[in-house]
């Protein structure tokens, strides 16, 4: 019975100490901050889920090879409508729209070496 | 209409009458609010190229240059290794002692070698002319630096922050002036440098299309000689001077 207790309290320490984790089941979850209220994505989000990469990969060929911009699928509107209220970005903190999945699920992005993370529509209220 | 936006509006037609009166509000607030359709893309009966006039371009003058590092987010190269897009030069011939200052660029090639070297295809040629690089596939080996006949490339090899919107960049790439093509994309006419050459009041660079007839470049080209740079190589470039 003590066993349990002991293995409970750690437990429950172990998800507290995580902060950037949530979900009640086995598994912990990233804890995903929510998109600008009032906007809508492109895809429904299962979609963009699992695709989204393919989704920005293809289009980045048409941008940069055949200068179409302005496309659906633009990394600018994903960052207009995801980019934190707190500091106007997408990757700057752990707990960014794209930091906090990418770090939960183990997978590097490159993106933001190059592309801006940070939305200008936000940047003049936000702080650093 | 294009085709293009044709078939963009057909599409979000047939996505309303599919999906439910709710969500077909949604998209088409979503296409509205997305910077509208997308842009038509380059044509092929367009070539983008510059005329420079030397006797206009004034010695210790630098305003093309600074406009082009404000426009695409560069910091003022201090080192011989820092990414440069345009440099000024001063050029002089020993026996006479004539002068001349003038910015270099990349030339826009018909034929560049940068593009013929690139191992992996990163460096290549838009259908208007322009000449990019792609930095997704850029692995930085430099190869195209050491082809190109006017030094027009550089290496970005520290790390970069606070990119401009349009112009992402970033270290272990090469780089170089892309005709301010994120503008020309948006139905800009013009570039940083030739905009900040005219309002300065040098009017040392025309921008346009070297194949439409009536555009005031094709129409300078045709009333005063012009120089291409190491026309020896052959390489067609859509930058050519004036007074040389």
């Amino acid at each position: 019975m003590l066993h349990i207790a002991a293995l409970l309290t750690m437990l429950a320490a172990l998800v507290a100490g995580s902060s950037a984790l949530a979900g009640d089941g086995r598994t912990p979850r990233p804890v995903i901050e929510p998109a600008t209220a009032g906007t809508q994505c492109v895809e429904p989000s299962d979609v963009m889920r699992r695709y989204h990469m393919r989704f920005l990969e293809h289009q980045r060929d048409d941008t940069v090879r055949g200068g179409v911009r302005g496309a659906k699928y633009s990394l600018k509107d994903c960052i207009d409508c995801h980019a934190s209220a707190k500091n106007a970005s997408v990757a700057r903190a752990e707990t960014n729209f794209c930091v906090s999945c990418h770090s939960y699920a183990a997978v590097r992005i490159d993106c933001f070496e190059c592309h801006t993370s940070k939305s200008p529509k936000l940047a003049q209220g936000a702080t650093k | 209409m294009s085709r293009r936006g044709f078939l963009g509006v057909a599409a979000a037609g047939l996505a309303g009458a599919v999906l439910a009166p709710g969500i077909q509000l949604i998209e088409i607030a979503q296409a509205a609010s997305a910077g509208g359709p997308a842009s038509a893309g380059a044509s092929a009966k367009v070539r983008w190229g510059m005329l420079i006039d030397t006797t206009k371009c004034a010695e210790g003058c630098t305003d093309c240059v600074t406009a082009c590092n404000t426009e695409n987010g560069l910091a003022p190269a201090t080192r011989s290794t820092d990414p440069q897009w345009i440099r000024k030069i001063e050029i002089k011939e020993i026996k006479t002692g004539r002068t001349a200052s003038l910015p270099v660029m990349c030339q826009h090639c018909a034929d560049p070698p940068c593009v013929d070297v690139c191992p992996t295809g990163a460096s290549f040629k838009r259908a208007d002319g322009i000449v990019l690089v792609d930095r997704h596939s850029c692995i930085g080996c430099r190869y195209c630096m050491m082809a190109c006949p006017y030094k027009a490339r550089s290496f970005v090899h520290e790390p970069l922050t606070e990119q401009k919107r349009d112009v992402p960049r970033g270290k272990g790439c090469v780089e170089s002036c892309t005709l301010c093509v994120h503008r020309l994309d948006q139905g800009d006419k013009t570039t940083a440098c030739a905009e900040a050459c005219s309002q300065a009041g040098h009017g040392a660079i025309v921008f346009g299309d070297l194949n439409d007839p009536a555009s005031e470049i094709s129409l300078r080209l045709r009333a005063a000689t012009s120089t291409q740079l190491r026309a020896d190589l052959r390489l067609d470039p859509g930058v050519r001077y004036q007074g040389l």
